[in-house]
Protein backbone atom coordinates (compact mmCIF):
# COMPACT_ATOMS: atom_id res chain seq x y z
CA UNK A 1 0.00 0.00 0.00
CA UNK A 2 1.94 3.21 -1.10
CA UNK A 3 1.91 5.60 0.85
CA UNK A 4 0.91 3.70 4.18
CA UNK A 5 2.10 6.05 6.74
CA UNK A 6 -0.16 8.97 5.91
CA UNK A 7 -3.40 6.26 5.96
CA UNK A 8 -2.25 4.34 8.63
CA UNK A 9 -1.35 7.60 10.37
CA UNK A 10 -5.35 9.48 9.72
CA UNK A 11 -6.92 6.35 10.95
CA UNK A 12 -4.44 6.27 14.06
CA UNK A 13 -5.31 9.65 14.90
CA UNK A 14 -8.89 8.81 14.06
CA UNK A 15 -9.06 5.43 16.38
CA UNK A 16 -6.82 7.36 19.09
CA UNK A 17 -8.67 10.67 19.41
CA UNK A 18 -12.17 9.03 19.98
CA UNK A 19 -10.94 6.02 21.64
CA UNK A 20 -9.48 8.73 24.64
CA UNK A 21 -12.85 10.36 24.30
CA UNK A 22 -14.48 7.00 24.62
CA UNK A 23 -12.08 6.57 28.03
CA UNK A 24 -12.43 9.35 28.93
CA UNK A 25 -16.97 9.41 29.06
CA UNK A 26 -17.11 6.56 30.56
CA UNK A 27 -14.53 7.11 33.44
CA UNK A 28 -15.91 9.98 34.75
CA UNK A 29 -19.46 8.43 34.32
CA UNK A 30 -17.93 5.81 36.93
CA UNK A 31 -16.37 8.00 39.27
CA UNK A 32 -19.66 10.64 39.25
CA UNK A 33 -22.09 7.17 39.43
CA UNK A 34 -19.96 6.12 42.59
CA UNK A 35 -21.40 8.92 44.38
CA UNK A 36 -24.57 9.22 42.99
CA UNK A 37 -28.28 8.35 44.28
CA UNK A 38 -30.64 5.40 42.29
CA UNK A 39 -32.63 8.40 41.93
CA UNK A 40 -30.39 10.77 40.24
CA UNK A 41 -29.85 7.68 37.62
CA UNK A 42 -32.82 7.33 35.72
CA UNK A 43 -31.47 4.88 33.22
CA UNK A 44 -30.90 2.37 36.15
CA UNK B 1 -49.77 60.26 25.36
CA UNK B 2 -48.08 56.99 24.90
CA UNK B 3 -47.48 56.57 21.53
CA UNK B 4 -47.18 52.58 22.30
CA UNK B 5 -43.78 50.12 22.66
CA UNK B 6 -41.95 51.14 19.69
CA UNK B 7 -41.87 55.01 20.48
CA UNK B 8 -40.91 53.84 23.82
CA UNK B 9 -38.28 51.29 22.52
CA UNK B 10 -36.64 54.51 20.32
CA UNK B 11 -36.94 56.93 22.90
CA UNK B 12 -34.90 54.68 25.70
CA UNK B 13 -32.69 53.79 23.07
CA UNK B 14 -31.55 56.95 21.61
CA UNK B 15 -31.23 57.73 25.47
CA UNK B 16 -28.79 54.61 26.52
CA UNK B 17 -27.44 55.67 23.20
CA UNK B 18 -26.92 59.25 24.22
CA UNK B 19 -25.49 58.06 27.81
CA UNK B 20 -22.83 55.66 26.43
CA UNK B 21 -21.43 58.72 23.91
CA UNK B 22 -21.56 61.12 27.22
CA UNK B 23 -19.58 58.60 28.81
CA UNK B 24 -16.60 58.83 26.04
CA UNK B 25 -17.04 62.51 25.78
CA UNK B 26 -15.89 62.16 29.39
CA UNK B 27 -13.69 59.54 29.53
CA UNK B 28 -12.15 60.09 26.34
CA UNK B 29 -10.98 56.42 25.67
CA UNK B 30 -12.16 55.85 22.55
CA UNK B 31 -9.57 59.17 21.33
CA UNK B 32 -7.20 58.81 24.10
CA UNK B 33 -6.07 55.71 23.56
CA UNK B 34 -8.10 53.23 20.73
CA UNK B 35 -7.43 55.80 18.07
CA UNK B 36 -3.96 55.70 18.75
CA UNK B 37 -3.54 52.13 19.06
CA UNK B 38 -5.22 51.92 15.90
CA UNK B 39 -3.07 54.07 13.94
CA UNK B 40 0.11 52.26 15.89
CA UNK B 41 -1.46 49.03 14.56
CA UNK B 42 -1.14 50.49 10.65
CA UNK B 43 2.24 51.67 11.54
CA UNK B 44 3.56 47.97 12.65
CA UNK B 45 2.06 46.66 9.33
CA UNK B 46 4.11 48.92 7.24
CA UNK B 47 7.16 47.56 9.64
CA UNK B 48 6.18 43.77 8.69
CA UNK B 49 5.60 44.09 4.94
CA UNK B 50 8.34 46.82 4.28
CA UNK B 51 7.35 47.26 1.14
CA UNK B 52 5.65 49.92 -0.59
CA UNK B 53 4.01 48.21 -3.34
CA UNK B 54 2.38 45.46 -1.22
CA UNK B 55 1.58 47.71 1.28
CA UNK B 56 -0.83 50.01 -1.13
CA UNK B 57 -2.25 46.49 -2.66
CA UNK B 58 -3.35 44.91 0.68
CA UNK B 59 -4.15 48.42 2.56
CA UNK B 60 -8.04 47.76 2.51
CA UNK B 61 -7.19 44.54 4.66
CA UNK B 62 -5.12 46.23 6.81
CA UNK B 63 -7.34 49.26 7.33
CA UNK B 64 -10.74 46.68 8.73
CA UNK B 65 -8.16 44.15 10.21
CA UNK B 66 -6.97 47.22 11.59
CA UNK B 67 -10.99 48.02 12.58
CA UNK B 68 -11.90 44.65 13.94
CA UNK B 69 -8.67 44.52 16.41
CA UNK B 70 -9.95 48.02 17.95
CA UNK B 71 -13.24 46.89 18.37
CA UNK B 72 -12.64 44.34 20.60
CA UNK B 73 -11.26 47.10 22.86
CA UNK B 74 -14.01 49.66 22.42
CA UNK B 75 -16.62 46.85 22.74
CA UNK B 76 -14.95 45.80 26.10
CA UNK B 77 -14.87 49.25 27.14
CA UNK B 78 -18.85 49.60 26.07
CA UNK B 79 -19.18 46.85 28.46
CA UNK B 80 -16.62 47.75 31.15
CA UNK B 81 -18.63 50.75 31.92
CA UNK B 82 -21.66 49.07 32.27
CA UNK B 83 -20.31 46.87 35.69
CA UNK B 84 -18.87 49.87 36.73
CA UNK B 85 -21.94 51.94 37.48
CA UNK B 86 -24.34 49.12 37.69
CA UNK B 87 -26.30 51.05 34.64
CA UNK B 88 -27.41 48.01 32.97
CA UNK B 89 -28.57 45.92 35.89
CA UNK B 90 -30.76 48.70 37.08
CA UNK B 91 -32.32 49.06 33.57
CA UNK B 92 -32.90 45.60 33.42
CA UNK B 93 -34.48 45.51 36.94
CA UNK B 94 -36.48 48.54 36.02
CA UNK B 95 -37.97 45.61 33.47
CA UNK B 96 -36.53 48.08 30.18
CA UNK B 97 -37.15 46.08 27.16
CA UNK B 98 -33.44 44.52 26.41
CA UNK B 99 -34.02 45.55 22.32
CA UNK B 100 -33.64 48.52 23.11
CA UNK B 101 -30.82 48.65 25.26
CA UNK B 102 -29.17 46.28 22.63
CA UNK B 103 -30.30 49.49 20.15
CA UNK B 104 -29.03 51.98 21.81
CA UNK B 105 -25.82 50.68 22.82
CA UNK B 106 -25.50 49.47 18.93
CA UNK B 107 -25.80 52.81 18.15
CA UNK B 108 -23.06 54.09 20.11
CA UNK B 109 -21.03 51.51 19.25
CA UNK B 110 -21.54 52.41 15.35
CA UNK B 111 -20.69 56.23 16.28
CA UNK B 112 -17.36 55.26 17.88
CA UNK B 113 -16.39 52.42 15.17
CA UNK B 114 -17.45 55.30 12.10
CA UNK B 115 -14.72 57.70 13.32
CA UNK B 116 -12.09 55.05 14.01
CA UNK B 117 -12.65 53.83 10.53
CA UNK B 118 -12.57 57.05 8.99
CA UNK B 119 -9.20 57.38 10.62
CA UNK B 120 -7.46 54.48 9.43
CA UNK B 121 -9.05 55.29 6.23
CA UNK B 122 -7.18 58.68 6.34
CA UNK B 123 -4.14 57.23 7.69
CA UNK B 124 -4.12 54.36 4.61
CA UNK B 125 -4.19 57.81 2.28
CA UNK B 126 -1.11 59.13 3.92
CA UNK B 127 0.94 55.99 4.70
CA UNK B 128 -0.23 53.61 2.26
CA UNK B 129 -0.62 55.65 -0.85
CA UNK B 130 -3.75 55.01 -1.88
CA UNK B 131 -5.36 57.02 -4.21
CA UNK B 132 -9.00 56.87 -4.83
CA UNK B 133 -11.10 58.67 -7.38
CA UNK B 134 -13.98 60.22 -6.54
CA UNK B 135 -16.54 57.60 -6.99
CA UNK B 136 -13.70 55.68 -4.92
CA UNK B 137 -14.16 57.77 -2.23
CA UNK B 138 -17.82 57.52 -2.26
CA UNK B 139 -18.01 54.16 -2.48
CA UNK B 140 -15.41 53.41 0.29
CA UNK B 141 -17.64 55.75 2.44
CA UNK B 142 -20.75 53.80 1.91
CA UNK B 143 -18.97 50.37 2.67
CA UNK B 144 -17.56 51.78 6.33
CA UNK B 145 -21.24 52.70 6.94
CA UNK B 146 -22.52 49.36 5.95
CA UNK B 147 -19.83 47.74 7.54
CA UNK B 148 -20.22 49.56 10.87
CA UNK B 149 -23.99 48.56 10.90
CA UNK B 150 -23.03 45.20 11.08
CA UNK B 151 -20.39 45.29 13.26
CA UNK B 152 -22.09 47.64 15.77
CA UNK B 153 -25.15 44.88 16.04
CA UNK B 154 -22.86 41.83 16.21
CA UNK B 155 -20.12 43.29 18.81
CA UNK B 156 -23.00 44.61 21.25
CA UNK B 157 -24.05 41.07 21.06
CA UNK B 158 -21.05 38.92 22.34
CA UNK B 159 -19.89 42.09 23.80
CA UNK B 160 -22.79 41.60 26.27
CA UNK B 161 -22.36 37.56 26.59
CA UNK B 162 -18.35 38.50 27.09
CA UNK B 163 -18.74 41.16 29.56
CA UNK B 164 -18.04 40.95 33.31
CA UNK B 165 -15.43 39.54 35.59
CA UNK B 166 -13.41 36.20 36.04
CA UNK B 167 -11.97 35.22 32.59
CA UNK B 168 -15.15 36.17 30.16
CA UNK B 169 -13.03 39.15 28.85
CA UNK B 170 -10.67 36.89 27.00
CA UNK B 171 -13.80 35.38 25.49
CA UNK B 172 -14.56 37.95 23.32
CA UNK B 173 -12.24 37.37 20.35
CA UNK B 174 -12.81 34.12 20.20
CA UNK B 175 -16.85 34.40 19.74
CA UNK B 176 -16.76 37.80 17.91
CA UNK B 177 -14.03 37.45 15.11
CA UNK B 178 -15.05 34.35 13.15
CA UNK B 179 -18.39 36.10 13.52
CA UNK B 180 -17.12 38.85 11.82
CA UNK B 181 -15.57 37.34 9.21
CA UNK B 182 -18.18 37.67 6.39
CA UNK B 183 -17.69 41.60 7.56
CA UNK B 184 -14.27 41.20 7.28
CA UNK B 185 -14.15 39.67 3.72
CA UNK B 186 -17.34 41.86 2.17
CA UNK B 187 -15.60 45.30 3.80
CA UNK B 188 -12.34 44.53 2.43
CA UNK B 189 -13.29 43.74 -0.97
CA UNK B 190 -15.56 46.46 -1.48
CA UNK B 191 -12.70 48.57 -0.02
CA UNK B 192 -10.46 46.95 -2.86
CA UNK B 193 -12.68 48.25 -5.69
CA UNK B 194 -12.90 51.60 -3.86
CA UNK B 195 -9.18 51.98 -3.58
CA UNK B 196 -8.70 50.18 -7.07
CA UNK B 197 -5.78 48.16 -5.74
CA UNK B 198 -4.83 45.25 -8.12
CA UNK B 199 -6.83 46.42 -10.83
CA UNK B 200 -9.86 46.29 -9.21
CA UNK B 201 -12.78 48.56 -10.62
CA UNK B 202 -15.36 50.26 -8.35
CA UNK B 203 -18.05 48.74 -9.68
CA UNK B 204 -17.08 45.45 -8.61
CA UNK B 205 -17.70 46.66 -4.45
CA UNK B 206 -21.33 47.00 -5.01
CA UNK B 207 -22.51 43.04 -4.62
CA UNK B 208 -19.86 43.02 -1.30
CA UNK B 209 -21.66 45.93 -0.11
CA UNK B 210 -25.31 43.79 -0.48
CA UNK B 211 -23.43 41.01 1.57
CA UNK B 212 -22.75 44.07 4.45
CA UNK B 213 -25.92 45.08 4.28
CA UNK B 214 -27.24 41.41 4.65
CA UNK B 215 -25.17 41.26 7.36
CA UNK B 216 -26.12 44.09 9.15
CA UNK B 217 -30.03 43.22 9.08
CA UNK B 218 -29.45 39.67 9.88
CA UNK B 219 -27.67 40.40 13.18
CA UNK B 220 -29.68 44.08 13.69
CA UNK B 221 -32.79 41.64 13.72
CA UNK B 222 -31.20 38.44 15.67
CA UNK B 223 -29.29 40.78 18.22
CA UNK B 224 -32.32 42.51 19.26
CA UNK B 225 -34.17 39.22 20.10
CA UNK B 226 -31.07 37.45 21.01
CA UNK B 227 -29.89 39.92 23.17
CA UNK B 228 -32.29 39.58 26.57
CA UNK B 229 -31.62 36.16 26.84
CA UNK B 230 -27.93 36.34 26.54
CA UNK B 231 -27.09 39.38 28.53
CA UNK B 232 -29.34 37.96 31.62
CA UNK B 233 -27.44 37.13 35.03
CA UNK C 1 -27.59 16.60 57.64
CA UNK C 2 -26.47 12.53 56.41
CA UNK C 3 -25.27 12.06 53.14
CA UNK C 4 -27.47 9.94 50.46
CA UNK C 5 -25.85 6.64 50.12
CA UNK C 6 -23.26 6.15 47.73
CA UNK C 7 -23.56 3.25 44.96
CA UNK C 8 -20.86 0.45 46.32
CA UNK C 9 -21.12 -2.01 43.43
CA UNK C 10 -18.18 -1.63 41.23
CA UNK C 11 -19.84 -1.31 37.63
CA UNK C 12 -22.03 1.31 38.69
CA UNK C 13 -21.94 3.82 35.77
CA UNK C 14 -23.76 5.56 32.85
CA UNK C 15 -24.05 2.09 31.02
CA UNK C 16 -26.93 0.04 30.66
CA UNK C 17 -27.98 -3.03 29.08
CA UNK C 18 -29.09 -1.27 25.80
CA UNK C 19 -25.87 0.64 25.49
CA UNK C 20 -24.11 -2.53 25.88
CA UNK C 21 -25.67 -4.32 22.75
CA UNK C 22 -25.10 -1.00 20.89
CA UNK C 23 -21.58 -0.72 22.23
CA UNK C 24 -20.77 -4.81 20.83
CA UNK C 25 -22.78 -3.19 17.68
CA UNK C 26 -20.58 -0.33 17.69
CA UNK C 27 -17.46 -2.59 17.91
CA UNK C 28 -18.34 -5.11 15.12
CA UNK C 29 -18.95 -2.24 12.47
CA UNK C 30 -15.84 -0.78 13.23
CA UNK C 31 -13.75 -3.87 12.81
CA UNK C 32 -16.12 -4.53 9.89
CA UNK C 33 -15.35 -1.00 8.10
CA UNK C 34 -11.20 -1.15 9.22
CA UNK C 35 -10.78 -4.73 7.33
CA UNK C 36 -12.84 -3.09 4.48
CA UNK C 37 -11.47 -0.12 4.40
CA UNK C 38 -7.40 -0.97 4.54
CA UNK C 39 -7.50 -4.32 3.25
CA UNK C 40 -10.67 -5.99 1.31
CA UNK C 41 -11.86 -3.08 -0.41
CA UNK C 42 -9.71 -2.13 -3.74
CA UNK C 43 -7.56 0.72 -4.31
CA UNK C 44 -8.86 3.62 -6.68
CA UNK C 45 -7.99 3.95 -10.34
CA UNK C 46 -7.48 7.16 -9.64
CA UNK C 47 -6.27 8.32 -6.42
CA UNK C 48 -4.77 4.99 -5.61
CA UNK C 49 -4.48 4.20 -1.83
CA UNK C 50 -5.31 7.97 -0.22
CA UNK C 51 -9.18 6.46 -1.26
CA UNK C 52 -8.94 4.48 1.98
CA UNK C 53 -8.42 7.66 4.04
CA UNK C 54 -11.99 8.75 2.46
CA UNK C 55 -13.24 5.72 4.79
CA UNK C 56 -12.74 7.91 7.82
CA UNK C 57 -12.72 11.36 6.93
CA UNK C 58 -15.80 11.27 5.38
CA UNK C 59 -17.88 9.34 8.26
CA UNK C 60 -16.23 11.81 11.06
CA UNK C 61 -17.11 15.15 8.65
CA UNK C 62 -20.65 13.72 8.62
CA UNK C 63 -20.95 13.31 12.43
CA UNK C 64 -20.02 16.49 12.90
CA UNK C 65 -22.59 17.89 10.68
CA UNK C 66 -25.29 15.56 12.22
CA UNK C 67 -24.29 16.17 15.85
CA UNK C 68 -24.28 19.95 15.29
CA UNK C 69 -27.57 19.73 13.38
CA UNK C 70 -29.06 18.02 16.79
CA UNK C 71 -27.61 21.03 18.84
CA UNK C 72 -29.26 23.56 17.09
CA UNK C 73 -32.75 21.27 17.45
CA UNK C 74 -32.15 20.51 21.52
CA UNK C 75 -31.59 24.22 21.76
CA UNK C 76 -34.28 25.55 19.51
CA UNK C 77 -36.89 22.95 21.38
CA UNK C 78 -35.41 23.91 25.32
CA UNK C 79 -35.77 27.74 24.24
CA UNK C 80 -39.27 27.41 22.73
CA UNK C 81 -40.85 24.37 24.70
CA UNK C 82 -42.90 24.46 28.04
CA UNK C 83 -41.26 21.07 29.64
CA UNK C 84 -37.83 23.50 29.99
CA UNK C 85 -36.50 20.25 30.75
CA UNK C 86 -32.94 20.35 31.40
CA UNK C 87 -32.28 17.20 28.92
CA UNK C 88 -32.40 18.97 26.02
CA UNK C 89 -30.00 21.74 27.09
CA UNK C 90 -27.59 18.51 28.23
CA UNK C 91 -28.10 16.61 24.59
CA UNK C 92 -26.87 20.03 22.72
CA UNK C 93 -23.82 20.51 24.75
CA UNK C 94 -23.45 16.42 24.76
CA UNK C 95 -23.55 16.63 21.06
CA UNK C 96 -21.75 19.73 20.58
CA UNK C 97 -19.05 18.53 21.81
CA UNK C 98 -18.95 15.40 20.19
CA UNK C 99 -19.58 17.56 17.08
CA UNK C 100 -16.10 19.70 17.83
CA UNK C 101 -13.84 15.99 18.58
CA UNK C 102 -15.68 14.56 14.78
CA UNK C 103 -14.53 18.06 13.34
CA UNK C 104 -11.20 18.20 14.37
CA UNK C 105 -10.64 14.52 13.42
CA UNK C 106 -11.83 15.28 10.04
CA UNK C 107 -10.23 18.38 9.30
CA UNK C 108 -6.84 16.52 10.45
CA UNK C 109 -7.42 13.18 8.00
CA UNK C 110 -8.49 15.83 5.01
CA UNK C 111 -5.63 17.52 5.77
CA UNK C 112 -3.08 14.61 5.05
CA UNK C 113 -5.55 13.37 2.19
CA UNK C 114 -4.92 16.47 0.68
CA UNK C 115 -1.31 16.50 0.90
CA UNK C 116 -1.14 13.03 -1.00
CA UNK C 117 -3.48 14.59 -3.57
CA UNK C 118 -2.56 18.19 -4.18
CA UNK C 119 0.58 18.02 -2.63
CA UNK C 120 -0.58 20.94 0.22
CA UNK C 121 -1.72 20.55 3.73
CA UNK C 122 -3.91 23.03 3.52
CA UNK C 123 -6.13 25.25 0.40
CA UNK C 124 -8.37 28.54 0.66
CA UNK C 125 -10.81 26.55 -0.80
CA UNK C 126 -14.63 27.36 0.56
CA UNK C 127 -15.09 23.69 1.69
CA UNK C 128 -12.32 23.93 3.60
CA UNK C 129 -12.19 27.37 5.38
CA UNK C 130 -16.00 27.03 6.31
CA UNK C 131 -15.38 23.60 7.80
CA UNK C 132 -12.53 25.43 10.32
CA UNK C 133 -14.84 28.30 11.25
CA UNK C 134 -17.18 25.53 11.95
CA UNK C 135 -14.56 24.14 14.73
CA UNK C 136 -13.62 27.72 16.32
CA UNK C 137 -17.06 28.84 16.60
CA UNK C 138 -18.59 25.26 18.57
CA UNK C 139 -15.39 25.45 20.33
CA UNK C 140 -16.82 28.95 21.16
CA UNK C 141 -19.97 27.20 22.36
CA UNK C 142 -18.32 24.47 24.55
CA UNK C 143 -16.21 27.70 26.34
CA UNK C 144 -19.20 29.83 26.79
CA UNK C 145 -21.06 26.26 28.52
CA UNK C 146 -18.26 26.40 31.00
CA UNK C 147 -18.91 29.57 32.09
CA UNK C 148 -20.08 30.39 35.69
CA UNK C 149 -23.67 30.42 36.20
CA UNK C 150 -26.78 28.26 37.43
CA UNK C 151 -27.90 25.79 34.92
CA UNK C 152 -30.58 27.23 33.88
CA UNK C 153 -28.37 30.21 33.31
CA UNK C 154 -26.01 27.64 30.88
CA UNK C 155 -28.84 26.54 28.92
CA UNK C 156 -30.11 29.87 28.29
CA UNK C 157 -26.97 30.98 27.19
CA UNK C 158 -25.68 28.33 25.14
CA UNK C 159 -29.42 27.89 23.32
CA UNK C 160 -29.25 31.25 22.00
CA UNK C 161 -25.46 31.13 20.91
CA UNK C 162 -26.06 27.93 18.71
CA UNK C 163 -28.97 29.21 17.23
CA UNK C 164 -26.81 31.96 16.50
CA UNK C 165 -24.69 29.45 14.94
CA UNK C 166 -27.17 28.46 12.71
CA UNK C 167 -27.69 32.23 11.18
CA UNK C 168 -23.61 33.21 11.59
CA UNK C 169 -22.60 29.67 9.79
CA UNK C 170 -24.08 29.83 6.46
CA UNK C 171 -23.43 33.92 6.37
CA UNK C 172 -19.56 32.96 6.69
CA UNK C 173 -20.13 30.28 4.12
CA UNK C 174 -21.48 31.86 1.62
CA UNK C 175 -19.16 35.17 2.20
CA UNK C 176 -16.09 32.64 1.76
CA UNK C 177 -17.29 30.92 -1.13
CA UNK C 178 -18.01 34.12 -2.79
CA UNK C 179 -15.03 35.17 -2.30
CA UNK C 180 -13.09 31.91 -3.82
CA UNK C 181 -15.18 32.19 -6.34
CA UNK C 182 -13.30 35.25 -7.53
CA UNK C 183 -9.82 33.08 -7.50
CA UNK C 184 -10.08 30.51 -10.50
CA UNK C 185 -8.34 27.59 -8.51
CA UNK C 186 -6.90 24.69 -10.11
CA UNK C 187 -8.45 21.95 -10.76
CA UNK C 188 -6.06 19.80 -9.67
CA UNK C 189 -7.25 21.56 -6.01
CA UNK C 190 -10.74 20.87 -6.57
CA UNK C 191 -12.00 19.05 -3.47
CA UNK C 192 -15.50 18.93 -5.24
CA UNK C 193 -14.12 16.13 -7.70
CA UNK C 194 -16.48 13.69 -6.52
CA UNK C 195 -13.94 10.47 -6.79
CA UNK C 196 -16.53 7.64 -8.65
CA UNK C 197 -16.90 5.02 -5.73
CA UNK C 198 -18.59 1.68 -6.87
CA UNK C 199 -18.72 -1.85 -5.80
CA UNK C 200 -17.19 -2.61 -2.37
CA UNK C 201 -15.57 1.08 -2.14
CA UNK C 202 -19.05 2.31 -2.48
CA UNK C 203 -20.06 -0.15 0.06
CA UNK C 204 -17.16 0.60 2.60
CA UNK C 205 -18.39 4.23 2.57
CA UNK C 206 -21.82 3.42 3.69
CA UNK C 207 -20.57 1.29 6.11
CA UNK C 208 -18.09 3.91 7.76
CA UNK C 209 -21.63 6.35 7.77
CA UNK C 210 -23.37 3.73 9.34
CA UNK C 211 -20.81 2.50 12.00
CA UNK C 212 -20.14 6.32 12.68
CA UNK C 213 -23.45 7.12 13.27
CA UNK C 214 -23.98 4.34 15.89
CA UNK C 215 -20.82 5.34 17.63
CA UNK C 216 -22.35 8.95 17.80
CA UNK C 217 -25.67 7.50 19.01
CA UNK C 218 -23.44 5.33 21.89
CA UNK C 219 -21.34 8.34 22.58
CA UNK C 220 -24.04 10.60 23.33
CA UNK C 221 -25.94 8.68 25.09
CA UNK C 222 -23.19 8.20 27.50
CA UNK C 223 -21.76 11.63 27.42
CA UNK C 224 -25.22 13.73 28.32
CA UNK C 225 -25.71 10.91 31.28
CA UNK C 226 -21.84 12.20 32.32
CA UNK C 227 -23.66 15.63 32.46
CA UNK C 228 -27.21 14.81 34.25
CA UNK C 229 -24.40 13.40 36.64
CA UNK C 230 -22.28 16.72 37.01
CA UNK C 231 -25.53 18.92 37.12
CA UNK C 232 -27.04 16.57 39.63
CA UNK C 233 -24.00 15.43 41.62
CA UNK C 234 -21.78 18.01 41.42
CA UNK C 235 -24.77 20.81 42.54
CA UNK C 236 -25.26 18.64 45.43
CA UNK C 237 -21.83 18.59 46.43
CA UNK C 238 -22.03 22.26 47.02
CA UNK C 239 -25.62 21.84 48.63
CA UNK C 240 -23.58 19.16 51.03
CA UNK C 241 -20.79 21.76 51.53
CA UNK C 242 -22.98 24.54 52.69
CA UNK C 243 -25.68 22.95 54.68
CA UNK C 244 -21.89 21.22 56.37
CA UNK C 245 -20.44 24.81 57.23
CA UNK C 246 -24.06 25.75 58.83
CA UNK C 247 -23.87 22.54 61.24
CA UNK C 248 -20.36 23.69 61.80
CA UNK C 249 -21.25 27.29 62.48
CA UNK C 250 -24.20 26.37 64.86
CA UNK C 251 -22.21 24.59 67.39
Amino acid sequence: MEHASFIIGSWAITVVAVGAYVVWTVRRGRALARLATKEEMPWT
Amino acid sequence: MDGGPAVRRGAVARAVAAKDLRVERGSRVVTNQVAPFALVVMVMFAFALDNEGILERVAPGLVWLATLFSMLVVVQRSFAVESADGALDALRVAGVDPAAIFLGKSAALMVQLFALEVLLVAAAFVLYGVDPSAAGWAEAFVTMAAATVGLGFVGTLYGGLAAGARGRETLLPLLLLPVVAPVLIGATRATEAAFGSGGASVSEGWPWIGLLAVFAVVFGAAGSAAFGPLVDE
Amino acid sequence: MTLPAPQTSHDAGTGTPATRVLGAVVVVLCTLLTLSGLWWSAEDVVQGSTVRIMYVHVPSIWTAYMAFALTAVCSAVWLAGKSRSFAWDRVAGASAEIGVLFVAVSLVTGSLWGRLTWGTYWVWDARLTSTAFLFITYVGYLAVRRLDGTVRQRARRSAVLALLAVLEIPLVHFSVRLWRSLHQEASVADPNAQVKLDGLMLFTLFLGLVAFTALFVWLLLHRQRVLHLEDTVAGRGLDDAIAARRGEAAN
